[in-house]
Parts: C-alpha cells; structure tokens; sequence
C-alpha cells in the first residue's frame, strides 16, 4: 500500500509538469515620478537588426511628450505571439504591441484590443494609405494603425549570373525561366544552388495566386486551392527541392540557413522579404532584385505589421498617441526609410521617394513595382492551425512521402476542417 | 516531496505505535495536539509548494478542460465537449502511439544500458568513481542543452554521427529529418541522457545483494549466466521495478527533447501527447482542449502504474 501511495505521489509531481503552467512576470503599475507614465511597448520587427533606429523614434516621441516613458521590449517573432499571449492571458499585457495582418483578425476577435478610433476620436487620418488603414478595420472600428509594410521580391546574386553565363532576371520573367535558368546555374559539385523559395504556407497561397488560383472561396467559408492552379503552384514549389534547391535533409533544420547560403555566394536567386536589404549592404558580390517572376499573372505577397494597444491598458490615450507616432509620424517614416526597416505606409509619395535614393539595391524600383499586383495572406480565426497544416502538406510532398495532389487534398481537407 | 512525506509519515507510524504500546488510555489532549502541529510544521515547507504549484494548477487545469479558452477572453462553458472530440481526433491517437512507440524503443535501452554499466562499475576497478561520475553528468544536464547537442551530432548534413559512419563507407540516415529516424534519434538521445540514473540506482540495488547469495550459488556450481539470472536479477527487482515505473512515467511525458530536437515533425512523426498539448495551448490557442489532453494522459499514465504496482507482486522480490 505505502509503495502505491509513493508511486502515487511521483506520480503527482510528475504530472504537475504537464497539467500546470505558470505565469512570470508580475503586472508593473504605470509608476510615477514626477507624473512621468511608463508605457510598454512590444515589438517583434525591431530586432535584431532595427532596435537603434525604434529607439529614435522613441527618443523623438519623448522629446513631444516628455510626461511619457516609452519601454521597450522585443521578441523574435517565432515566440512573439505565444508571449503575447500569454502576457494578455496573465494580465500581464503591454499597453502597446506590434501585431501583423495574419494575426490581427485573432486578437481583434478576441476583444483583446482598444478601439483605437474611438480614443482618437475624428482626429485626421489623410496621413495613412487609405488600404493599408483598411487592413486593421475589424467590425468597423479602427483597432490598430498601420506601422510598416514589406514586399518579397527575387534576390539574385549578380556575380554568380555572369559567371554561368545566363540573362540576370527581369521583370517580364515567368516561371519557365526562373526554372531554366535556376537549372543552368545550379552547381551542386560546388553547393552552388540556383533557387531557394521555401515550401510552406505563405510561399504556396501567393504561387497559388500567380498561377490564377484563390486559396478560399469567395463567401470565405471552404477552401478553394484544391484546383488545378492549386496543384500547379504546389507542384512548382516542390519541384524545386533536391534539383535546383537543397533538400530539408540537406538543410538540416539549420536556422537562417537560406541567408547565410545567399550572402556566402552560394545561391543565385533567392525568393526573400525586402527586410533582408539591410543585412545584406556588405555582401562581397553584386546583387539585386525584380518583382518576382509570375505564372498565369503576377502577385507579390505583401506583410503589413501594425500598432495595437491592449484592451486592458490604463494609458489609452498615451499608447494611442504612441501608435499615432510610430505610425505616422515624420520622424518615424523617414528613420523607417533611411534605414530600409520596412516601409511606411504613408499616403505622402514624395516620403516614399526617399526610398529610391539609397544605392543598394540599384532596382529599388521593383520594390513598388511588386506592389501593382499583391496577394495577401488568406485570413481565419485559426489562422496558426491553418498555416500549420498546409506547410505539413507541402512538406510531405516535397519530401516524397505523398504525391503532390494527395497532399493538396489532404491539406484542403484539414483547412476545410478549421472553416467549419 | 516524496523525500520529505516519506520521512513523515514514517514518523507518524511510529508515534502512533508508540501511542498504541503506552498505558492503554488515549494521550491528553495538548499532546495530541502538540503532535499533529509538529507533524504540520514538517510538512509545511513541502505542503505550501505542493499546493499551490500543483494541486490548485491541477484543479485549475480539470476547470479548464471543460472549457473552451483562447486564453484572451472569458472562457466558454463546453462541459465534456473537449474529451470527446479529443477522443474522435485521429491525431489524439497518433500522439499516444507515439509516445507509446518512445516508450518502447527507450525504456528497454535505457534499462539495459543501465544494467551494463551498473554491473561494470561495481566491479573493483581504478577510476571507478570518477567514471561513475562522468556517466551520471548528462542526468544534470539541462534537456535543452542535451537536445541541441545531439540535435547536432546527428545533424543530417555536417552532424558528427554521419561523417563517423561515411568513414567506414556508410552513408547515414536523415535521423531527425527522415520521419523512420525521427523517433530514434529522439530515443537515442533520450537514453543517452538518463542512463546513469538508471546506473545509480541499480548499482545501489547491487550492492544491497548479500555476498554470501553469490558464494552460495558458486559453491553449489552455477555458471556466470546463472548467477546473473537467478541471483542478480531477482535480487534486483525492486530497483528494476522503480527503475520501469520512473521512466515509465517520464516516458509518458516525453517533452522537452521532443520539442527542441523536432518540433513534432517531420511531417508530424514526433507529435508526441505533451508536445501535442504545448501545440494546442501556445500555438492554436485551444487550451480547454490542452487541458483536457493532460489529464487523458493522467488518466493513461495512472491506469499503467496502477497495473504495474498491482503486478509487481508478482515478480519483485524483497530479500
């Protein structure tokens, strides 16, 4: 009998692991010295690469409004909304985060956010893009403010196109040549690879929407990608892996490997955010990009992060006028412009032209070009489940497992499971 | 906490045989009361914790389970909903045949590794000590540290493992990529770390077996083989059987390794019921049904100890 109860009571605190969970930090009051308030502000965009040029926009936002003291704390963004999360659920939320389009309709939902329009109130809003400012309507009402955009383009190494003797990309390319020439220039005696897209979520619905496909139907109730652009684009993603892309093997799970393969001269063309420019200034080759190539059209995914403030701060009006700044303000457009973090998504074109000026990449231009035609990230309440599941497809047909029209049922199927 | 209740309630026995063994009459009452306030006071420091970082987290988490929470708004009353869509979810399934197939493919090596190298060190030899010390260091390694340290050793592409095996011509396996070597790799490790404290115990159970057992049996003419067989091992059982029910219940809750060395994957052969109940919770905000797999689990890994404690009537034996 003692031995049932010891084994018992391993079992107890053996399990408490696994049911329990506890929450760190303790909630910190808006403290005042001097009426000054500490407003918290949660960002995944600023680093590794951008926290000197936020902390200028901070130090600019205290400057205007010297009774407030902006914190600021970063994650990477693979754990950044399971911080997020988590802070909120433990009472625990900044007063101010960054959120970005795909998870914005999860935390609108969830009445999580401040109905940043109505502490505004009919303050003027002409500064924003007008579509941008859309984005982060939920029910009507205006519960974060767009910050900063970003498009993916083809990177290609230069050097590496000279030396194999094939045409640099334009931007009238389709899929056949970047396939041809990702062909020619693959080298795999030397680990030279032609192409590298990833096979996952993000990478499939914007393919999906070059090859003429929608990944939902138009009510938004059923999937729609199980279709013959839906195979096409699949097809196309993992066609690439093993010939003219390594394999997840060959990968080996190794974290950033696609930029280090890119900026050690490895890869020639490169499917890659426009966030990658700046680590990539001191690369010793030459480099550039294009609107990446199309199918049956043109698309370029575009990401959008914006400025939320928690639904339970004591400070709305400050963690508005936070968001308001970072957003929109003169200061904040140009630091984002000067250092190539992102763009702004201003309505004012001539703050935009800053942009262009910068050297490097000499095509900047494709960087607006990319947005004529742009494909946004399909929307749901499930949104991680969703992304989840169709990566999982494409992965299993990239590595073998299924044929490629299996895969894309089966991740229909999963997709159309999460819609119900 | 089973180190501090034992010696308690072992100090209670005895108090109350001692009880029993007086004048017969029933103590005054201060003393009694002066004894269960020692009693509690012993048990304070380990009860306080107890409380309030598993038994309430515990009660937290079955409230939970009957819920459905996001964990951002107010939680929706859904009763035994959770359990029963977990129970028709092909993946709930999945995720108890792979932590069943981690059980299987580790326990027996860790077991037997253990034995191994129990057996080895207790024989009289230079360096015994420090060896014994070596072996047991991964036990107090951080899983985060082990996990990634083989997370590179088999590195598929530029791991250690494979470069050793294509020096003798043999082209090694994609290990945590390939969904066929997933698994073992994450057994490999696994067993790799926990085998000196297997070690430990059952070297403490072998040194507990009488000399004159072994003598007996030599005199009387049985070979190595048999001595080990009949001798060693039934003498062993009781530290084999808290060897099987510890990393029985460890196996079940394979998390840690599992999470840095795969994420579940690939193509979700690692999805393993603690892995599966961190994805619900943090990556799809489901955390009623988070809950409600954790005490599946309780229910599964306190049915097997149940079984095992009943079972090992049967086969341990207390010298």
């Amino acid at each position: 009998m003692n031995k049932t109860i010891l084994a018992l009571a391993v079992l107890a605190t053996a399990l408490a692991t696994t049911t329990a969970c506890s929450q760190g930090s303790a909630t910190k009051a808006p403290a005042a010295d001097g009426g000054k308030v500490t407003l918290r502000y949660f960002t995944f965009s600023a680093a590794p690469d951008h926290v000197k040029d936020l902390d200028k926009i901070v130090a600019a936002f205290e400057k205007e409004n010297p009774k407030i003291d902006v914190v600021v704390e970063t994650a990477p963004f693979d754990q950044y909304f399971t911080k997020l999360q988590t802070s909120i659920a433990g009472g625990t939320a900044p007063d101010a985060f960054e959120l970005n389009y795909e998870n914005f309709v999860t935390y609108a939902a969830s009445g999580s956010l401040l109905d940043l329009g109505a502490v505004g109130g009919d303050s003027d809003v002409s500064a924003y893009a007008p579509e941008s400012l859309n984005a982060f309507k939920h029910g009507g009402k205006q519960y974060a403010l767009p910050a900063s955009f970003s498009t993916v383009v083809l990177f290609y190494n230069k050097d590496l196109f000279d030396k194999a003797g094939v045409e640099p990309p334009t931007a009238d390319w389709t899929w056949a040549d970047e396939q041809a020439a990702a062909e020619k220039l693959t080298d795999r005696k030397a680990g030279i690879y032609g192409d590298f897209q990833p096979v996952q979520f993000f990478e499939f619905y914007k393919a999906l929407k070059q090859a003429g496909g929608e990944f939902l139907s138009p009510d938004g109730k059923k999937t729609a990608f199980n279709s013959p652009a839906g195979i096409k684009a699949a097809k196309w993603l993992v066609g690439k892996v093993g010939k003219t892309m390594p394999t997840e093997a060959e990968i080996g799970g190794t974290a950033d490997y696609d930029t280090n393969l890119f900026k050690s001269g490895k890869l020639a063309m490169w499917h890659n955010g426009i966030w990658q420019f700046a680590g990539l200034k001191d690369v010793p080759f030459e480099w550039d990009v294009v609107v990446e190539p199309g199918d049956a059209t043109k698309a370029s995914a575009v990401f959008h992060n914006a400025v939320a403030a928690s639904s339970a701060t004591k400070l709305a009006k400050e963690a508005y006028a936070w968001a308001r700044f970072l957003s929109s303000s003169k200061v904040a457009a140009t630091t984002r412009i000067e250092s190539s973090w992102e763009l702004p998504p201003v309505s004012d074109q001539s703050v935009l032209a800053g942009y262009l000026k910068d050297p490097k990449p000499a095509n900047r231009q494709a960087v607006f070009d990319s947005l004529k035609s742009i494909a946004l990230p399909p929307v749901i309440q499930r949104q991680q489940e969703m992304q989840d599941a169709v990566t999982e497809e494409l992965a299993n047909a990239a590595a073998g497992r299924k044929p490629v029209e299996e895969a894309l049922k089966d991740a229909a199927a999963r997709v159309d499971e999460l819609l119900a | 906490m089973t180190a501090t209740e034992t010696p308690a309630s072992a100090t209670a026995r005895r108090a109350g045989g001692r009880r029993r063994a007086g004048a017969g009459g029933r103590p005054p009452r201060g003393r009694r009361l002066r004894y269960a306030l020692t009693v509690a006071a012993f048990l304070l420091p380990s009860l306080v914790p107890l409380t309030l970082y598993t038994l309430i987290p515990m009660a937290g988490s079955l409230w939970v389970s009957l819920h459905e929470w996001n964990l951002i708004t107010p939680m929706r009353w859904v009763g035994l909903d959770n359990y029963a869509d977990l129970l028709g979810d092909p993946g709930t399934r999945a995720a108890f045949l792979h932590t069943l197939a981690f059980i299987a493919g580790y326990l027996p090596l860790v077991y037997a590794g253990g034995l191994g190298l129990a057996m080895l060190l207790n024989r009289a030899m230079p360096g015994r000590a420090l060896l014994r010390g070596i072996y047991f260091l991964p036990v107090i390694t951080s899983w985060v540290v082990v996990a990634l340290m083989w997370k590179w050793l088999l590195n598929p592409a530029s791991g250690l493992v494979n470069w050793a095996l294509g020096l003798v011509g043999i082209d090694g396996p994609g290990w945590w990529t390939d969904p066929a070597w997933a698994m073992p790799s994450i057994v490999l490790a696994s067993a790799w770390k926990d085998l000196g404290f297997v070690m430990i115990i059952l070297l403490a159970g072998l040194q507990a077996v009488p000399k004159e057992f072994h003598e007996a049996a030599r005199v009387d003419g049985a070979s190595a083989w048999q001595r080990f067989r009949h001798v060693t091992l039934p003498l062993l059982s009781p530290s084999t059987f808290f060897v099987v029910v510890i990393s029985l219940i460890n196996g079940f809750q394979v998390f840690d390794q599992v999470h840095v060395m795969t994420g579940g994957g690939p193509g979700g052969a690692t999805q393993v019921v603690v892995e599966q109940v961190y994805t619900f919770t943090f990556q799809y905000q489901k955390a009623g049904a988070a809950s409600a797999l954790s005490w599946l689990l309780f229910a599964v890994v306190l049915l097997v100890t149940l079984v095992q404690v009943r079972a090992q009537r049967r086969w341990v034996t207390y010298a």
